[in-house]
């Protein structure tokens, strides 16, 4: 406990003065401290009646030890914001499900990278995934170890509530919250303790308008959004917002959205992007493929010249398909001139 | 034996989590076995039955769940030393919000899920307040910055707490989990002499003793009554 020291004799409003995230945190933990500025927080316990430390149930015998935690928590986080943690990832092998072990040399992803996972179904995706969240040193199943920037990681990747290593985004995921899309994001940006809120809120919002088929409003409730919608707000979101160095990536849904832009949008954040797909418009688009198999990393495939070429050609049939998409929804009737982008054939 | 208290809101997926858990230990050999407390009604003891866990059910009904775990928990103990188990885990379900199921010394582990709102962590109390671990479920299926947002009001509530995310279904971070759980050191022999982390909640009124009626002239003992015509609080 470095900085919770001294506390317990210090005057509340000099306290928030030095520590201005402490509102909320007496706020949740059910502690008024409106017009009690002038106490210590010693006094300021003290001052709560039997009755409503019953009522709320609070816990006052631990609070000078909660209180000085949360804030060398925070002040630990916020320090980190100034140096970005992770410029390199490395995978070094381990073992597959029948114990065989993987025949790599050792994966290094850079930020700004992109590496795409294939394999079939339950072939070890998502462990390969917890390998990396946990920072595994030849402690999980796998006997995989996750080295950070060369170097076995801290621990506190591990348990950290606030610095996760990974941000995820996948297919099933869904705003729940009753906010608008303003409001919402604004108490991302809270929890994240971000300076400039409004200007960050504005970015989000003019990134996802870009990647999205149809722009939205400020106002627009975050459950209203639509499929594409809501999946480019959690694409800028994360790019913008997310203190994770990593994005793991599970399939976009080609709809609505503009999924170059979106993995342009996260490596232009500097973010390391690990993109589990089967669609070659996506897999492509890495500049590696990690194929896993029974548990197992089997290859690395590199993507060759010839795929980028494919890419391109992909990228062409994929705009007639949007261009016809974007056609039905305004009512048009489709021709055969659409099935070649709109020229002659 | 070490004992483990898994408690958590009303369909988190504390049996979920704990199922995926110890399949996630397997290979450690350590022979782990469940007390699952409820209220009125619980299949789960099926679940655990069919993955091969020895377990033990136990229904509280018309009485406090949170009185009931604590006047049985002894006996438990002794049930699982009487399996030969390594690790007993009990699992309640909070169940009012005020519940406080933690024993002093026992490792407690409070399970809460991302769709339950993001005012619930401040909601619940003691439950999470007091627990040494604190996993979050259900991240599957909300965005991040949701599960960002509602990791961080956890942490407000109890920073002690090692805040972690299980997925149910497909059983992410239950291995990570399972290398919490179990320790040698942690054996314990008895609970003869040791304390709650904090006091349970208290009632003793007529209701409490099978009271009906309604009206002033029928209540008696620990009553309050909300203050109608104060200030909105």
């Amino acid at each position: 406990m470095k900085n919770g020291k001294g506390l317990k004799n210090r005057k509340l409003s000099r306290i928030l003065e030095d520590y201005p995230f402490l509102p909320s945190f007496f706020k949740d933990n059910l502690i008024g401290i409106d017009g009690k500025g002038n106490l210590t927080i010693t006094e300021l316990l003290n001052s709560i009646d039997e009755e409503e430390i019953e009522d709320k149930a609070l816990d006052v015998e631990n609070f000078h030890q909660s209180i000085s935690e949360y804030i060398d928590q925070m002040l630990e986080f916020l320090g980190e914001e100034e140096n970005k943690g992770v410029s390199k990832l490395t995978i070094i092998p381990g073992r597959d499900k029948l114990g065989n072990d993987e025949k790599f040399d050792s994966i290094e992803i850079g930020k700004s990278e992109i590496i795409s996972i294939v394999g079939p179904t339950g072939s070890g995706k998502s462990r390969l995934l917890a390998d990396i969240e946990w920072t595994a040193q030849a402690d999980t199943p796998t006997m995989r170890k996750i080295l950070v920037n060369d170097e076995i990681p801290d621990k506190k990747w591990r348990f950290s509530s606030s610095n996760k290593l990974v941000a995820q985004l996948s297919q099933n995921m869904n705003f729940v919250m009753d906010l608008t899309v303003s409001e919402f994001l604004e108490l991302h940006a809270k929890s994240r303790m971000v300076v400039d809120e409004e200007s960050v809120i504005k970015k989000i919002i003019e990134e996802a308008n870009k990647l999205a088929g149809e722009k939205f409003d400020t106002d627009t409730p975050v459950t209203s959004l639509s499929g594409g919608q809501s999946r480019a707000l959690m694409i800028a979101d994360t790019a913008i917002l997310s203190s994770s160095p990593i994005v793991l990536i599970d399939e976009i849904e080609n709809a609505g959205i503009d999924r170059k832009k979106a993995l342009q949008l996260l490596v232009g954040e500097e973010k390391i992007v690990l993109m589990a797909t089967h669609d070659p418009l996506l897999a492509l688009m890495g500049d590696k493929r990690i194929v896993i198999n029974n548990g197992g990393i089997k290859k690395i495939i590199t993507t060759t010249d010839k795929e980028r070429k494919i890419l391109t050609d992909l990228e062409k049939m994929d705009m007639v398909i949007q261009g016809m998409r974007k056609k039905l929804r305004y009512g048009e009737v489709l021709t055969e001139k659409d099935l070649n982008g709109g020229r002659n054939a | 034996m070490n004992l483990v208290t898994f408690s958590g809101p009303p369909s988190s997926g504390k049996t979920s989590v704990i199922l995926k858990t110890i399949s996630a230990s397997k290979d450690r050999g350590l022979k782990i076995g469940v007390v699952k407390f409820d209220a009125l009604v619980t299949d789960d003891d099926l679940l655990y039955e069919k993955a091969g866990v020895p377990v033990r059910k136990g229904l509280s009904g018309a009485l406090c769940p949170d009185h009931y775990f604590v006047s049985n928990i002894e006996e438990v103990t002794e049930w699982g030393k009487g399996e030969g188990l390594d690790l007993l885990i009990t699992e309640s379900a909070g169940l009012c919000n005020r519940c406080s199921p933690y024993i002093k010394d026992i490792k407690a582990i409070c399970v809460l899920d991302n769709l339950s709102g993001i005012n619930t962590p401040k909601k619940i109390g003691p439950m999470l307040k007091m627990a040494d671990i604190a996993v979050i479920t259900k991240g599957d299926i909300v965005s991040q910055a949701e599960r960002e947002v509602f990791a961080s009001r956890v942490n407000t509530v109890n920073p002690g707490a090692v805040v972690m995310h299980v997925n149910g279904l497909n059983g992410q971070g239950a291995f990570e989990l399972s290398t919490l759980l179990y320790d040698k050191k942690d054996d314990v022999d008895t609970l003869k002499g040791k304390k709650l982390r904090f006091s349970m909640p208290a009632a003793l009124c007529s209701y409490c003793l099978g009271e009906t009626r309604i009206g002033e002239s029928y209540q008696m003992g620990n009553v309050r009554k909300i203050d109608m015509n104060g200030d909105k609080k």
